[in-house]
């Protein structure tokens, strides 16, 4: 059989890569100019975004909202497909088509839902972004952090580890905590890492109900101030590039990361 | 289980509250007018451009996404090229929305590096009736998630296409040719369709790049949701259900597609 690379792979994998840098390289270029002249080369456009107020403010909004999105999801998830994998497989494939309605409920149309329903509710919920936005989030990531669990169940053997941990006198949250999570952190962290770069990244329910988070802000830096917005989209970028790489680092998450982007 | 309260208060309340809202009218009676308007223009425009662009870009980079995967896997290409291409896949396809748009006009905006360029070689896309801004440029920006998605999902089903297959057929006297057009395609079918159905949905679904991209002025539908539902266009609150509606069904019809395919799919996957 051939050992050399075939010349048509190389021709695709070449067109491949540049589709996929000229981009990043045009924004490179771009977060050099001058935003008076237009001219290069100056880091002038990283000034203005560091000594910008409202850019640490949106993003520690966003980040909070990630981790507050993981912890609930984690909660809500791990019990649950623990306990359908332990006694209910019956319902895997109810969960399992539940994960995919959120396909079918894109965030656009979940915005729209989200507004009327809750319009009127306490300010503490609608008004704030830890509220709301949250609820939000957490729909949208559950299928992300549900297939990366149900890969990391899959691949223990749950029953053993349930009885022999009953067997010498665990109670459930003992099991629960000090058996079976260590047991599925990676896939738990797979997940996790998929929510973090969604909810940085996540821009249509948040602008449309008007809060201030990080993509909010790099659209708003786009329209009123244009070349600095480049900064931004690197360092958007970066963290995205952050989550994968850990993803991969961590060895797991595969058929984890089938994320359906678009948002 | 708590996990179901969740869903029924943030998933399917929500939901349903859209889908009850499409058929009132605006004083809360029953009504078919809200979604017999979605026949009307533009509305009728609109889901013929969403969905045009969903095929194109779901065709393109189904194509495009195929083509680059098996290229990586196929025998002969160094290893570490392939888990290059899936990280970075699974960072292309994760990055949407605001940043892809602005990284389009940076590129090929009316001052973009790249337009620049060619302008600069006596060839600027721009007298030639290209434009970033229009229905071609967002199919271009789109075409930078769909296919680093294909990727993601046809490689386990190319790993699952056995050498020995290939082997076996190059020994019974088959052409490359034959291989595919007996084997290899066949054999695929299920899943390169279920993959360009996800690719789909997910190109009309898309809000964010469109808008960052046009700033609203592409006759999509999610785009003009959104422009309901900024603006203060309060002549009737249940149009914008109705729209939603309307993707809820195409969405709908998709995974109804789908769904079977992909347990045809998964036959040949180990």
């Amino acid at each position: 059989m051939r050992r050399w690379i075939a010349p048509g792979a190389v021709i695709w994998l070449l067109i491949g890569a540049a589709y996929f840098l000229i981009p990043l390289v045009a924004t490179s270029v771009y977060s050099l100019k001058s935003n008076q002249t237009g001219t290069c080369c100056t880091l002038e456009n990283y000034g203005t975004i560091i000594h910008d107020p409202a850019f640490w403010k949106s993003i520690r909004i966003s980040f909070v909202l990630a981790l507050e999105t993981i912890v609930i999801g984690l909660v809500l998830l791990v019990p649950t497909v623990y306990w359908v994998n332990l006694k209910l497989p019956r319902l895997r494939p109810v969960i399992g088509f539940l994960a995919l309605i959120p396909f079918v409920v894109p965030p656009i149309v979940l915005v729209v839902g989200l507004l009327d329903v809750f319009r009127g509710t306490p300010d503490w919920f609608y008004a704030k972004p830890y509220g709301f936005l949250v609820a939000a989030y957490v729909i949208l990531a559950f299928p992300y952090i549900y297939f990366a669990l149900d890969a990391g169940f899959r691949a223990i053997d749950v029953h053993t580890l349930t009885e022999a941990s009953q067997s010498l006198g665990a109670s459930w949250r003992t099991t629960l905590g000090r058996v079976i999570l260590p047991n599925i952190q990676g896939a738990a962290l797979a997940g996790a890492l998929l929510t973090l770069a969604i909810v940085m990244g996540e821009y249509t329910i948040a602008s449309l109900s008007t809060f201030d988070t990080f993509p909010v802000y790099i659209q708003y830096v786009n329209e009123n101030q244009g070349y600095p917005a480049s900064a931004l989209v690197l360092l958007s970028f970066g963290i995205t590039w952050a989550a994968m790489v850990a993803i991969a680092l961590v060895g797991i998450g595969r058929g984890a990361q089938t994320r359906v982007g678009g948002a | 289980m708590p996990f179901f309260a969740y869903a029924l208060l943030f998933l399917f309340l929500p939901s349903g509250q859209v889908m009850v809202g499409a058929f009132r009218d605006v004083d809360g009676g029953f009504t078919l007018d809200n979604l017999r308007t979605l026949f009307e223009e533009p509305y009728r425009t609109q889901f013929r451009n969403s969905i045009e662009v969903s095929l194109v870009t779901a065709l393109l980079g189904g194509l495009l996404g195929f083509l680059i995967a098996y290229s990586a896997i196929r025998e002969g290409t160094p290893r570490f090229i392939r888990s290059a291409l899936t990280t970075f896949s699974a960072v292309a396809a994760n990055f949407a929305g605001i940043p892809l748009a602005f990284a389009f006009i940076a590129t090929l905006g009316t001052i973009g590096v790249l337009t620049t360029f060619l302008a600069d070689l006596g060839f600027n896309p721009y007298d030639h009736g290209f434009s970033l801004f229009t229905k071609t440029g967002v199919e271009l920006a789109y075409l930078y998630f769909q296919i680093p998605l294909m990727i993601l999902v046809i490689s386990p089903a190319i790993d699952g296409l056995r050498r020995e297959w290939r082997e076996a057929c190059a020994s019974l006297g088959a052409s490359s040719f034959q291989f595919w057009r007996h084997v290899g395609v066949p054999i695929l079918m299920p899943s390169l369709l279920s993959a360009v159905i996800l690719l789909f949905g997910n190109s009309f679904a898309a809000y964010a790049t469109a808008y960052g991209l046009t700033g609203g002025q592409v006759g999509l539908v999610p785009i003009y949701i959104g422009y309901l539902l900024s603006g203060d266009v309060l002549d009737n609150p249940h149009l914008g259900q109705a729209l939603a509606v309307g993707m809820f069904v195409v969405l709908a019809l998709m995974m109804l597609l789908y769904i079977p395919l992909q347990r045809r799919a998964s036959r040949w996957t180990r």
